[in-house]
């Protein structure tokens, strides 16, 4: 076991605050709370991934995880109506206290990923073993193209059926 | 090669998924229950590209490309389908849902 300054040691601390993230989303009483909390999960957990030598998915991770599905997420909130659903059981706002958490979380991962890129020995310890996107490119349309092939086709379902069952039945969305 | 041992990916991994698990199996709000499921789907990223960064290949960044868009699609399906949800019964409830008719 090495010190908390090794690329292990940071894993460790990246993980904890993914797992401690989850576990407030799981257990979160108010939607919008529990979606900050999901944002800080998965950028712990692209942190790991940076970690484990995977920067492509990181990127990937923060881009469409945090960056796409979560404002989905925040679009569909913002239609259902906050007073609609558990909002009314959480506590009444306490100010500061409500978003210090979340932003405590990011705050630590912020530092970490600053003290992996300021850091030279780390940084050359983890270009040692990077599994590139070139590498994953040339697999991806390569071996691997059928997947491509059949997860557009997966994506154009979703869209087809994300317009379908959104569609109010006033204007022909009738299931 | 890695710093990180396989089996401590793997433990955060499992970690990850049980809590995510718990979370659909526990919780009534149908929102919650999706987003716990994202909480699953990463897990399973994770046990992907730990396995990938030990034997140094691609395969593992590969299928969490793929994980990521089932995810995507399974969400824009869920939404969609939680928005109609919302519409009709105005609760986001799971228990609405016991009575289907035919």
């Amino acid at each position: 076991m090495s010190s908390l300054a090794s690329i292990e040691g940071l894993f460790y601390l990246a993980a904890t605050i993914a797992i401690v993230a989850s576990l407030k989303v799981v257990t979160g009483k108010n939607t919008v709370h529990a979606l900050l909390y999901l944002v800080i999960s998965l950028l712990a957990v692209a942190v790991c991934f940076y970690l484990m030598g995977a920067p492509f998915a990181a990127g990937l991770e923060v881009i469409v995880y945090a960056g796409a599905i979560l404002v989905l997420f925040v679009f569909a909130v913002m239609m259902f109506g906050l007073g609609i659903d558990e909002t009314h059981n959480a506590p009444q706002s306490r100010g500061l206290s409500l978003w210090v958490g979340p932003v405590f979380l990011g705050l630590l991962l912020l530092i970490e990923l600053i003290f992996v890129i300021g850091n030279s020995d780390l940084s050359l310890q983890l270009n040692n073993q990077i599994v590139d996107s070139k590498q994953v490119g040339m697999l991806l349309y390569g071996p691997y193209l059928l997947a491509v092939e059949i997860s557009s086709f997966l994506l154009l379902a979703g869209l087809v059926a994300g317009y379908h069952y959104a569609k109010p039945e006033s204007r022909g969305g009738r299931l | 090669m890695t710093e990180i041992p396989l089996t401590h990916v793997l433990i955060l991994s499992s970690l990850l998924f049980i809590i995510g698990f718990v979370g659909v199996v526990v919780r009534k709000n149908t929102l919650f229950m999706l987003m716990s499921l994202e909480v699953m789907l990463n897990a399973v990223g994770v046990a992907f590209i730990g396995a990938g960064s030990v034997w140094q290949e691609a395969d593992g960044q590969i299928m969490f490309m793929l994980v990521l868009t089932l995810a995507a699609a399974e969400i824009a399906v869920g939404l969609a389908l939680l928005i109609r949800m919302q519409r009709r019964y105005r609760t986001l409830n799971i228990d609405v849902l016991n009575q289907m008719k035919g």
